[in-house]
């Protein structure tokens, strides 16, 4: 079980590049380790300058955006390497609902598993939800509600984003794949009995082979 | 809130043909077919992963889980791991050369111990990057579904394999049920027509597709890569090819098996053998996709007119021929990809309209799962060949895995490299992510035959530029980017 996902209500910071990349989000800095400060990580390189010392000009180090629970991103976000630590360093730091255009697919598939919602907006709400962070910039303060799938914005417009129904529902039980997935295990016994009997040659114990591989040559 | 799910988006109308015969299918729905155990209810797919490849920077979270929940490893003979990330490639190296490294390769080791998987450590003959020893070590195998804790999965593509890179819950997901719930991609495919030029590689077609089409084309496909081009490459840039899927925002790429990838295949430890191997080839002679195959979207590439690729950006779509110049933001139409291009010639210290050939450089780097297979070192040893690296350039070459080192060694590169003033490195990933000592100096120009030319992916200030193995090797004599078709190698061969 992950903590369910229901209603939040919390502040949204705005980051309009596109295709920002997992590398941006988590630089690779952070995962030497399998105990890194990942929510000091988070965007590690753009927060921080060689010193260490943050940089004012980035928006999560601007007041009311240091406490952002969602975070209003571009085109394609979280493109580029597969790293899961993208998704747990916005976790840590406390984002837990991106709001983009359309996110790079592994990216998506991850923040689910961690609980984190990746849901798709419109041209027309993206503009409207950063405009109404920009009125409000001393408390751009949100509420999400998932069931819903809405925004209510700081001046109670309320706004939709779009989230498949199967995966809503997963965040709201706060649902564990594993588990869900274990619920199939004969039939995936089954698969792999079938498929042994067509498909032998592709099951048959790989790793009898030779441990040395013997020839390189295309 | 949407009934379905974001990739079950328009799928390609299921033809039924009157005599009620089988529907044409792509080569991608055939493998994924065998594959699917059931759609589950919010519309993904439970597909069995045949192989499953481990890697040290992504895995020991995922053990952690396991342990956490007191699960077991099901299918730990399906399972192989390595370490190649964050391990140092210094000649001589252990798992404590980079300090940084030894938590995580000694993780790597002791959960596969303690779970029976086969590991592939920096002191064994097998170690490699996976995407490297997965295809060399007959691992990964055409029809198979193989899935890899890294986004370059799509490598195994190139021989007609579905790799699937996932994230470190995923890698849980597989460790514990040998199976993933995905949503279906949609099929794709590009066809690169025509023939390459001298000094035209696999690389540079994937690099000037990524420039032609975006980063973001594939996004949510399965692309298949067909065409002339495509059958006349070897099996070896077949993997080029396939690796850089996912620098176009692909889930997966792949070429169709043909006679060359059953002879790639044939012989390798953990390929079938004998009767096995007879039946396996029969049944990869049908992965080819049908005639009236739907695909979501079609593209070509006319590769005539393909020129050696060089980056000049921060993206890998910010691509242009190396006789070309560095482009003016001003002259993209989208406002937002202006600005972009804008910010990464900053970071990148160009200008617009700058020659791109002549461009100086500091480091020149060959490797990675993109470029570190022999084919890749033999295409810049012949550049390289009795020459020497300018003074100015830190030049180092690191095989893809101990395989391709030693099959290197036999055929004397290492003395070619070394003779020239490069480093001869042990495998690992390397410069490709920096994440060990391999280090790319603040403000730094790398050439570099890798896949991602971020900011500060080699390093903080780091400033990439991606090319061919050929081009790289020319350009780390020279001291500054240089066309390889002007050097000696491909001099007086006409061009097409
Ligand atoms: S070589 Fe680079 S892209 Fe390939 S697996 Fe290693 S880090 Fe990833």
């Amino acid at each position: 079980m992950r903590t369910p996902l229901t209603l939040l209500s919390g502040v949204m910071a705005v980051l309009p590049d596109h295709n920002v990349n997992t590398d941006s989000i988590i630089p690779s800095a952070w995962l030497r380790s399998a105990t890194a400060d990942l929510a000091r990580g988070l965007f590690g390189a753009r927060r921080f300058d060689e010193s260490g010392r943050e940089r004012p000009d980035f928006v999560l180090n601007q007041r009311p955006f240091r406490d952002a629970k969602f975070l209003l991103a571009g085109e394609n976000f979280g493109c580029g390497s597969s790293r899961e630590a993208a998704v747990w360093a916005l976790a840590r730091f406390g984002i837990r609902c991106v709001f983009a255009p359309a996110f790079a697919d592994i990216f998506y598939e991850n923040a689910f598993r961690n609980g984190v919602l990746a849901g798709l907006v419109d041209e027309t709400t993206w503009l409207a939800l950063a405009a109404a962070v920009e009125r409000h910039r001393d408390a751009p303060l949100f509420h999400v509600d998932l069931p819903a799938a809405t925004i209510t914005d700081p001046d109670g417009i309320r706004h939709g984003f779009t989230v498949p129904a199967g995966r809503a529902e997963a965040l709201i039980r706060g649902d564990d794949e594993i588990d869900l997935t274990l619920r199939h295990i004969d039939e995936i016994k089954r698969f792999l009995d079938t498929a042994t009997a067509e498909r032998g040659w592709l099951y048959r114990s790989p790793l009898d082979g030779p441990l040395e591989p013997q020839r390189t040559t295309p | 809130m949407a009934d379905s799910d974001r990739g079950a988006q328009p799928r390609a109308p299921v033809r039924t043909s009157p005599e009620g015969a089988e529907p044409p299918r792509t080569v991608f729905d055939k493998i994924w077919d065998a594959h699917r155990i059931r759609t589950l209810e919010d519309g993904r797919d439970l597909v069995f992963v045949d192989r499953h490849v481990l890697q040290e920077t992504t895995s020991a979270q995922a053990f952690a889980g396991l342990a956490r929940a007191g699960r077991r490893v099901r299918h730990p003979e399906l399972t192989i791991a390595t370490q190649d990330h964050i391990l140092s490639t210094v000649p001589g190296r252990d798992e404590t050369t980079n300090p940084d490294g030894r938590e995580l390769l000694g993780l790597m080791r002791s959960n596969a111990g303690r779970h029976g998987i086969r590991h592939f450590g920096l002191d064994d003959p097998g170690q490699g990057i996976v995407h490297v020893i997965a295809p060399e070590s007959g691992f990964a195998l055409p029809g198979s579904l193989l899935a890899c804790g890294d986004s370059h999965t799509s490598t195994v593509g190139g021989l007609g394999a579905l790799g699937i890179g996932v994230g470190t819950s995923e890698v849980e997901h597989v460790l514990a049920t040998q199976t993933l719930a995905l949503t279906r991609p949609r099929p794709m495919r590009v066809r690169f027509e025509g023939a390459r030029g001298p000094g035209v590689t696999a690389k540079d077609l994937i690099l000037y597709m990524i420039g032609a089409l975006g980063v973001a084309a594939g996004r949510g496909c399965a692309v298949e890569y067909a065409g002339a081009a495509v059958r006349a490459l070897p099996v070896e840039a077949r993997l080029t090819l396939c690796n850089m899927s996912i620098e176009f925002g692909a889930r997966l790429g792949l070429v169709a098996p043909d006679d060359a990838t059953a002879a790639y295949v044939s012989g390798r430890p953990f390929a079938p053998r004998g009767a096995d191997f007879e039946r396996a080839r029969e049944e990869w002679r049908a992965l080819i996709s049908d005639e009236h195959a739907a695909f979501d979207r079609d593209e070509v590439i006319d590769c005539d007119r393909v020129a050696p690729q060089i980056t000049w950006g921060t993206s890998p779509q910010d691509v242009a021929g190396v006789d070309g110049v560095v482009p003016d933001p001003a002259g993209f139409a989208d406002a937002r990809r202006r600005d972009l291009a804008a910010e990464a010639l900053r970071y990148m210290g160009l200008e617009p309209g700058m020659p791109l050939e002549g461009l100086p450089i500091d480091v020149a780097f060959i490797g990675s799962c993109t470029n570190g297979r022999l084919s890749d070192l033999e295409a810049a040893a012949e550049v390289v060949r009795g020459r020497r690296v300018a003074p100015s350039v830190w030049a180092l070459v690191v095989p893809g895995s101990q395989a391709v080192r030693r099959a290197a060694e036999a055929r004397g590169l290492h003395r070619v490299f070394q003779d020239a003033g490069f480093e001869w490195r042990e495998a690992g990933c390397s410069m490709c992510v920096s994440i060990n000592e391999d280090v790319v100096p603040t403000g730094a120009r790398c050439l570099a035959t890798s896949n991602r030319n971020f900011e500060n992916r080699q390093g903080r200030g780091s400033r990439t530029h991606l090319a061919s193995p050929a081009t790289v090797a020319a350009a780390a004599l020279a001291g500054r980017v240089t066309d390889v078709r002007r050097t000696e190698v491909f001099a007086g061969e006409a061009r097409p």
